[in-house]
């Protein structure tokens, strides 16, 4: 793994060699992110044209320097979390080398899906009975089961939600993972904590999470925060139906305290451009009190529209109203009142 | 009568010592539910709002009769929890919790189904019979006891949808949160075959949004076997592809999940879909006056 173009010339590797881009995205090979270089001088060349280069948005740092396989056949292996099972399902197929969901949708009769018991794992007589499905066959199929048992527990193991070996390559007498992918449970990260913090996330999205609370950068100029992930999706719904565009979604999550309001007030104020403020919350197990609390704490600096029903609602509004911050109980009349804020055509704190 | 619980539950609280734990037990005693029991390991012996602790689930159901179980427990802690819950066979077994890592649930769930106990969550609200049973955190002063059944996969947006149906005069029969992670227990289709076996629901409400294929599977299910009405609203439909929306099932991976998607497959199974939740009332009122229900609701 190198991070400059000069580096190549120390490593010590066979050629001919191939320079695959490191990236956090699927589709690198199509983008441009992986070359084959015949000589140390080509593979300098080749490296310095990846490195810089951006892949779906991601700028590439590292570039990993392989000695280049002759691949027989590809293949796909994976486990994924399928919801519908309600557990991991193994994934195979004998078209790999592409994205799986191409495959899905051109030939899906080429895909091999197995259920997983998570009280057995993936023993060896799944790992050849889904290889035999993709025709493998003699040794080949006892080293296809070898590697789906690694792969599974790995997936177990990591607390992933993908594990994907794509290709799966057939090189001489071998199978050899060509590359490989994982999708993380962020809900496990506390099980490992050596791992680094996720590079996918902006900085807002990054210091949201630290505070637990849940950060999605959109495009608008309606700062959002509210409770529950389907509240606060309905609520940029609202928005848009109602003209406006929403700037953020931002969940306080379930339980919310008064210091994790006062922050999503905070973080959702240092986006640039954010007009007016749209707060939506129905108290279950998060209480209105300690969500106004928070409010009053630090009141916004753009006009807002507050919404604020559920638990403990009296004693939430009365705290706002001590505090001259009015506040609805109708989502839709809260929502429209954003938007006319937004365009700076109603004046705050006059409630729905 | 109405679905999973009611006037026949026995509760059994655990995690009944902790900040959510306790003010909840506090809030469903309110509500009339029969909580029996709390259980915090290490606090056997003390009582919460007086309802004694026991330090494991066996002491529990053996001293109290306890027949199903509301979990409150901090997320590293939710699968033992709920292992011990199911291993009683206490039913159902409902995981308020938030932030439990997904294989936890895969191994919860998967012994539920070999126990035959029906699981609600993780990260659900839990289940309410107004009049009878509050079961999680749905705050029982939105809703009126009905013969309208609701079935979510969000908490808040259940409450929303309840209160509107209340203003609008529309009682409840039970309301169910079927929770937001990417695995949880119950399905849709398992809530709807309960509905449409109970006398006292004349028609549903099923929340949706972005993410997985469960809204499909349910459309599909209601176009082959429900008999009743059904509205539906599906969050999400101004969602960007690819970002997580909170909930960890909520990401739109390709035309897979989309808001679009769910509508439009509801659509073809006769449900009549909400473009607002506010729409939702007057939209089952319609499908009421012309459905030919045994009795009308008297909502």
């Amino acid at each position: 793994m190198i991070e400059r173009p000069e580096q190549v010339a120390g490593l010590s590797v066979q050629y001919p060699v191939v320079i695959k881009a490191q990236v956090l995205v699927g589709g690198r090979g199509k983008a441009g992110g992986v070359k084959l270089a015949k000589t140390p001088a080509e593979a300098e060349v080749q490296a310095r044209a990846i490195l810089g280069m951006s892949i779906r948005g991601e700028r590439v740092g590292r570039v990993l320097v392989a000695p280049a396989a002759d691949i027989a056949a590809e293949y796909y292996l994976a486990f994924v979390t399928d919801r519908s099972a309600r557990r991991a399902v193994a994934v195979a197929s004998a078209a790999g080398g592409v994205e799986i969901e191409t495959v899905a949708k051109t030939t899906p009769e080429k895909i091999v899906t197995a259920a997983i018991d998570p009280s057995l794992g993936c023993p060896p007589f799944q790992g050849r009975s889904i290889g035999r499905r993709l025709g493998f066959a003699g040794p080949r199929l006892n080293e296809f089961a070898g590697i789906a048992g690694r792969l599974y527990r790995l997936y177990w193991a990591e607390d992933a939600e993908l594990a994907e070996i794509n290709p799966l390559a057939v090189v001489g007498a071998n199978l050899l993972c060509i590359d490989a992918k994982l999708v993380l449970d962020d809900n496990a990260a506390y099980r490992h904590a050596d791992r680094p913090a996720s590079e996918e996330l902006t900085l807002l999205e990054r210091e949201a999470r630290s505070h637990g609370l849940s950060y999605v950068e959109l495009e608008g100029d309606i700062a959002v925060i509210g409770n529950g992930a389907g509240l606060v999706m309905s609520t940029l719904d609202l928005l848009a139906h109602f003209g406006g565009r929403a700037a953020n979604f931002l969940d306080i999550g379930g339980g919310a305290t008064a210091e994790g309001m006062r922050q999503a007030i905070a973080i959702v104020q240092r986006k640039a451009g954010i007009r007016a403020l749209f707060i939506n919350v129905f108290g279950g197990i998060t209480r209105c009190d300690d969500v106004a609390k928070g409010i009053v704490q630090d009141p916004p600096r753009v006009p807002a529209s507050i919404r604020l029903t559920g638990t403990n609602e009296e004693e939430g509004q009365r705290i706002l109203r001590a505090a001259g911050i009015s506040a609805g109980l109708d989502p839709d009349g809260a929502a429209r009142q954003a938007v006319a804020l937004s365009r700076g055509t109603s004046r705050p704190h006059q409630g729905p | 009568m109405a679905i999973l619980v009611g006037r026949d539950t026995r509760l059994l609280v655990q995690g009944i010592t902790g900040y959510q734990g306790m003010f909840h037990t506090g809030l469903m005693l309110e509500a009339r539910t029969r909580v029996v029991a709390g259980v915090t390991p290490g606090k056997g012996g003390t009582k919460v709002h007086e309802v004694p602790v026991f330090e494991t689930v066996d002491e529990a159901v053996r001293a109290t009769g306890a027949n199903a179980s509301v979990i409150f427990v901090p997320p590293m802690f939710a699968r033992d929890a709920a292992l011990e819950a199911i291993a009683c066979r206490l039913n159902p077994v409902v995981i308020i919790t938030e932030g439990m890592p997904v294989h936890d649930a895969i191994e919860a769930v998967a012994y539920a189904g070999r126990q035959a106990v029906n699981v609600l969550g993780p990260n659900g609200p839990g289940v309410t019979t107004p009049g009878q049973c509050r079961v999680g955190i749905m705050p029982t002063h939105l809703f009126s006891p009905g013969h309208v059944g609701i079935v979510s996969r969000s908490g808040t947006l259940t409450y929303e949808v309840v209160a509107g149906l209340t203003h609008a005069g529309l009682g409840q029969s039970t309301a169910v949160g079927l929770g937001g992670d990417p695995v949880v227990g119950m399905s849709y289709v398992d809530i709807l075959q309960l509905f449409n076996a109970d006398p006292d629901t004349h028609a549903i409400v099923l929340i949706g949004e972005i993410g997985g294929s469960a809204e499909e599977d349910a459309a599909r299910h209601i176009a082959a076997h429900i008999k009743k009405p059904v509205a539906a609203y599906i969050a999400g439909r101004t969602a960007p592809e690819g970002k997580r929306m909170g909930h960890a099932g909520a990401v739109i991976s390709g035309t897979e999940g989309t808001a679009e998607h769910k509508i439009r497959t509801l659509e073809a199974a006769g449900v009549a879909v909400a473009t607002l939740v506010s729409g939702i009332p007057a939209l089952l009122r319609e499908r009421l006056k012309d459905a030919p229900a045994p009795r009308r609701s008297s909502g």
